[in-house]
């Protein structure tokens, strides 16, 4: 983890609610993809965490949807602006898992992180198949980029405006070699009951520090009590537990 | 003594700053980020006999200046908190360490007192009869005097260390349960635990926190937490250690001021991990804005 100052270098919309802000400045403790950064917003007490979408050196990338009054102002920053984030959090996903033909499964703004694992398993010349599920064409995000990293891309909108109608789990491949998965819980839970063989779930959670401290992001796993932010966000299939 | 020194029941901190209990965790993961015997000492996440989970999700929440929080007590238990935390806090804080104890009955409370009692890195037992968070415990020792003073009997019965008993702002007269542990035995009192409170959720239209209710903290509490410290310094000749709120060297020297030996950060803990670190090496600069030549004082200035 590193405290440090990011100048926005791009804040643009993707769709109405969906923005990909750049941020100049130190990459070097993002270790790994599908880790996340907790950036200090002004006039908040909390930060807001928000995953890493692609890291170089010198420019970190975050696909953020607007859903409160932290991501409301976040949208509304302008170029130049500094903000304070604290980076490198997190597990992140493991690359060594992904076998030949891994297939990455990513539900609205959870397709964020898969971007970064896209990137580094093609660098690793995997074959890699993505899914990407929206509510409808107007909320779809990236699909180009991931086809321009050469990968396989699926699009499913659960209104059918766009690409397969239904859910990622409704547009799984007959085969892969692993999967890895990040979107809104119900969707990681069709992806567990659905998808074939093991992969790796990343998990969204409300969190209080980000960084392991406070308890507020605990989930039970087989396992035992583990924080979402520390010991997560991203949990091995056989170490998931479902409430209810 | 360095000018930052003070005596904390007899136990000298080099510096007033202790990271609070719940917001710092068993200490050792924030040694990866600083080298955290910079620290007075710390307090670790509140222990009780049992290990629990804590709460449901949703445990946090936002609010102007602060936030809440709705955790529940999550914690391993005492025993594996002897046979596992405490070694791995031994490798990277070289310091006495304040324990931090939760009950739900007095034998509970005994039996992980005695316990953490005998651990030599131990320095204080910091006895939580405030937590707001769980049911059938915790706070309701902390809201009634004599149910305090009970705690503090039993306690003091079973141990060698000081204890100092943790108190809740969520009483109508702090001073009364003050007092009343003071007379029962108590080496010491940390005030103020979190304040009782709620956010609903404009969508759901239910309490935004799973347990309905949680405990505020961060700046917004602070100038409470402030008269309180003041109110139970007028009446009681133990040392108080001050928390709420504290996000600064000034509010640390403010807590000093209304009659705090030592002063706990909590919530700025979660926001910046390096806030204590940050607070500590601010402190001689500051102090020397208004003119201290030693920190402890200050200690009760503000009383004429």
């Amino acid at each position: 983890m590193k405290k440090s100052l990011f100048e926005i270098a791009e804040n643009t919309p993707l769709t109405p609610t969906v923005y990909r802000m750049r941020l100049a400045g130190d990459t070097s403790h993002i270790t790994a993809p599908g880790q996340f950064v907790n950036v200090a917003l002004p006039g908040h007490y909390l930060r807001r965490p928000i995953s890493v979408c692609d890291a170089e050196p010198g420019m970190l990338t975050l696909i953020y949807k607007v859903v409160g009054h932290g991501t409301e102002a976040m949208a509304s920053m302008g170029l130049a602006a500094e903000l304070e984030l604290l980076t490198g959090l997190g597990n992140g996903f493991d690359t060594a898992l992904a076998g030949e033909s891994p297939l990455l499964l990513g539900g609205g703004i959870g397709c964020a992180p898969l971007y970064l694992l896209a990137k580094r398993l093609r660098a690793e010349e995997k074959c890699v198949r993505v899914a990407l599920g929206f509510n409808s064409a107007a909320e779809v995000f990236y699909a180009g980029e991931f086809a321009a990293l050469g990968c396989d891309v699926t699009v499913a909108t659960a209104d059918g405006s766009a690409g397969v109608h239904g859910f990622v789990t409704d547009a799984l491949p007959e085969r892969y070699s692993f999967h890895y998965a990040c979107g809104p819980e119900p969707m990681l839970r069709a992806v567990y009951d659905k998808a074939a063989g093991d992969g790796q779930l990343s998990f969204e959670a409300r969190m209080g520090c980000g960084f392991g401290a406070c308890m507020g992001c605990t989930r039970m796993t087989v396992n035992g009590p583990r924080r979402v932010c520390k010991d997560g966000p991203v949990f091995r299939k056989g170490e998931i537990l479902w409430e209810g | 003594m360095g000018r930052l020194s003070v005596t904390l029941c007899g136990v000298e901190l080099s510096n007033p700053v202790i990271p609070a209990s719940g917001t710092f965790g068993y200490g050792y993961e924030f040694a990866d980020y600083y080298d955290i015997d910079c620290l007075g000492t710390l307090s670790f996440k509140g222990t009780t006999s049992q290990p629990r989970f804590g709460n449901p999700q949703i445990r946090i929440a936002e609010t102007h200046a602060g936030m809440l929080n709705a955790v529940g007590l999550q914690n391993p238990g005492v025993d594996a908190v002897i046979s596992q935390e405490l070694p791995r806090l031994a490798k990277v804080f070289h310091k006495p360490v304040m324990a931090n104890v939760s009950g739900f009955s007095l034998e509970e409370y005994v039996c992980t007192c005695q316990k953490l009692d005998a651990q030599p890195q131990v320095g204080w037992l910091e006895v939580n009869i405030s937590c707001p968070n769980v049911h059938g415990g915790g706070m309701s020792f902390g809201t009634d005097p004599a149910a305090a003073a009970s705690v503090v009997r039993a306690v003091k019965a079973v141990t060698k260390k000081p204890v100092i008993m943790k108190l809740t702002p969520n009483v109508t007269d702090i001073v009364s349960v003050a007092r009343a542990c003071e007379d029962a035995g108590a080496d010491g009192l940390s005030l103020i635990n979190t304040v009782q409170a709620m956010r609903i959720d404009l969508y759901t239209r239910r309490p935004l926190l799973a347990n309905g209710t949680g405990g505020l903290s961060g700046p917004a509490i602070f100038p409470l937490a402030v008269r309180m410290v003041y109110q139970v310094y007028e009446a009681v000749s133990i040392p108080i250690v001050g928390l709420g709120g504290v996000s600064s060297a000034e509010d640390v020297i403010e807590m000093m001021l209304a009659g705090a030996t030592a002063v706990e950060v909590g919530a700025a803990n979660l926001v910046d991990p390096y806030a204590c670190r940050e607070i500590i090496a601010a402190l001689p600069a500051v102090m020397d804005k208004y003119g201290i030549k030693e920190l402890r004082d200050m200690i009760g200035g503000a009383h004429g």
